[in-house]
């Protein structure tokens, strides 16, 4: 008979750890590594379901397309883990946290229990209910495996139908075409990249994308995918919205990741979109903390918390959550939705509010695209910068944003935004002198509008 | 770390800040083959801003607290741990120009011909950086502090009396 055993108990069996990170991406690492800075000593133990060292995962386009392998895809050295004191449990799913007792409980039955647990646990792809989509040759694009999966078809695969045209969908694309696929794109909304762009950058996009010879098909979504005449368990092809049908040998969900939150279900941490997290990236349960896609921080544009799935705010929400874990108080500054783009040489960097739509409160600055691909546009609330919009010249994009950031009034020298020269030094004198000394400090708890 | 700063009302934005610094990067080292020869042709790393009746060289501040090497989606973008200096590792970069999008001081090229980023790099192996090596008015200094860090070369900068800071 199997002996009871009280919660107590077994907590007590438990190897304990002080920091315990689930995830072992963006976030993850940028919190260990803050961890380690203000604490040498403390137990960290990350735990990740992926067996990879920790592993760039915008690069995976790379990967698929041929140009990379997993050794150039690191994101630290390999003697990271060690070199930190962190113990590293990969290819490990966590099968449940206990928040009451603080441990979790991995597939495999071990347990862990620690005293300030990170849920770095990221996005999951948004696969639509749509019949056939257990079909043989039907993938999604977020990790390393999705991206080995569809190299080891693809080269069966002559034309693949990628849903979705968003940055998953567009770096997805261009992978597949370095491949030699015939790509088609299906994108439910009027244009591609949008979320990420505004109209007219939307449509420079799009441009590149059908000079390499992309189908993009708008307004359009997959209702269902077919089986092979040959082999029904295999794609074959697609019944798009409209009835139109498609013959194609693969098609990958290129819709977007949501938030991963399965594992607080039910618990005290907050839940909305995402894992809702204060200032100090902390959830509502005490001692439990969330950063990067898995979590809702501070949206500065939009003064609210949002999910913003997208890697440098996983990076930085994951440092301000290490230095808070290990007891440095530490004020996530907040992002936005913010997005750089090389699709095909057509380079674009885009930030904020980017179609204000007939906003009335917004000012909407444009220099028009010209001959040579570069557009610019710049929106402006009570003269401040809530939206940026680059495409060709980029290098200054930077500068701009910084002002946006930190909310710099820019009512005396916003002619220049647009100006093809414009650098710091078309800032008013005292304004550049203050944007060169201070340093751009992620770590001070205030950020002060300098006008 | 020290980055290089300019004494804005020194430079007379002659370039030849941007010209030195291409040699310095180039291949052949030789300043006609550099620029005649050298496919891809060999970038500067330093820009002179020309507005306002104002010349004002810029490139990377090495910055403390550097948005590029957080914002990197590769891990190509890194703090030298001896030197401090913001470095990029060309093999690991994937051109995707984010760090460009957070650089405030609009300081990271695009290697277009390469499809990865170029920056300053403070000319490791030179005793001092070729930009101002060869500033022929010493418009662009490179003050000596040590490790001791950039806030306390802002505070050299204006003790001395120099810059606008």
């Amino acid at each position: 008979m199997r002996q009871p055993t009280s919660a107590s108990a077994r907590r007590a069996k438990a190897p304990r750890t002080e920091y315990l990170i689930i995830g072992n991406s963006a976030g993850g690492i940028a919190a260990a590594e803050a961890i380690r800075e203000v604490d040498r000593e403390g137990a960290i133990t990350i735990v990740s379901e992926e067996p990879y060292l920790a592993y760039s995962r915008p690069l995976i386009s790379d990967y698929l397309a041929g140009e990379r392998s997993l050794d150039s895809m690191l994101l630290r050295l390999p003697d990271f883990y060690e070199r930190n004191g962190i113990e590293a449990l990969l290819g490990t799913r966590v099968a449940r946290v206990d928040f009451d007792h603080k441990l979790i409980e991995l597939e495999d039955g071990r347990r862990v229990a620690w005293r300030k647990l990170l849920l770095a646990t990221g996005g999951t792809p948004i696969i639509p209910k749509l019949k056939g989509s257990h079909r043989e040759g039907v993938f999604t694009f977020t990790t390393l495996d999705d991206a080995k999966k569809i190299r080891e078809a693809v080269d069966r695969q002559r034309k693949v139908v990628v849903i979705g045209g968003g940055l998953i969908g567009v770096s997805l694309a261009q992978a597949l075409v370095h491949r030699g696929v015939v790509v088609v794109m299906v994108e439910l909304m009027d244009r591609v990249l949008g979320t990420a762009l505004d109209v007219e950058a939307s449509h420079l996009v799009e441009e590149a994308l059908r000079q390499k010879q992309i189908e993009i098909v708008l307004g359009q979504t997959v209702k269902e995918i077919v089986g092979r005449p040959e082999d029904d368990r295999r794609v074959g092809g697609v019944i798009l919205e409209d009835g139109r049908t498609m013959a194609c040998d693969g098609v990958v969900f290129a819709i977007g990741v949501a938030p991963r939150a399965e594992l607080v279900k039910g618990s005290a941490v907050t839940v909305k979109r995402g894992i809702v997290v204060d200032r100090h990236m902390a959830t509502s349960c005490r001692g439990v903390y969330a950063c990067g896609d898995a979590a809702e921080g501070y949206d500065f544009v939009h003064k609210t918390n949002r999910p913003i799935p997208v890697w440098p705010n996983a990076v930085a929400g994951g440092q301000v959550a290490g230095y808070n874990m290990a007891g440095r108080p530490t004020r996530y500054e907040g992002s936005t939705g913010m997005n750089a783009l090389n699709c095909f040489g057509l380079s674009t960097v885009a930030a904020g509010l980017v179609e204000p739509k007939g906003d009335p409160s917004c000012e909407v600055l444009v220099r028009p695209s010209a001959a040579n691909g570069s557009y610019r546009k710049i929106v402006l609330r009570n003269n401040r910068i809530v939206g940026m919009v680059f495409v060709g010249d980029i290098e200054r994009s930077g500068i701009v944003f910084g002002l946006m950031k930190d909310g710099i009034n820019v009512r005396r020298f916003k002619e220049a935004l647009l100006s093809s020269d414009f650098g710091l030094g078309s800032l008013p004198d005292d304004l550049r002198r203050k944007r060169l000394s201070l340093p751009n400090s992620q770590r001070s708890e205030a950020r002060g509008n300098e006008e | 770390m020290r980055p290089v700063y300019a004494k804005e009302d020194v430079c007379i934005g002659c370039g030849l800040c941007e010209v030195y610094c291409a040699l310095a990067h180039s291949i052949s080292q030789d300043l006609i083959k550099a620029f005649k020869k050298e496919h891809p042709r060999p970038l500067a790393r330093i820009r002179v801003e020309r507005t306002n009746a104002l010349f004002l060289p810029m490139q990377c501040r090495h910055c403390p607290d550097s948005p590029c090497v957080y914002a990197c989606l590769t891990g190509a973008m890194y703090k030298d741990p001896d030197s401090g200096a913001v470095a990029v590792d060309p093999g690991k970069c994937s051109g995707c120009w984010t760090c460009i999008m957070v650089c405030p001081y609009g300081a990271i090229t695009r290697d277009i011909d390469r499809d990865i980023v170029a920056k300053c790099d403070l000319c490791p192996g030179r005793d001092v950086p070729a930009c101002v090596a060869n500033c022929p008015n010493e418009a662009l200094v490179w003050i000596e502090d040590g490790a001791a860090g950039r806030a306390s070369s802002l505070a050299a900068t204006a003790q001395e009396g120099i810059g606008g800071y």
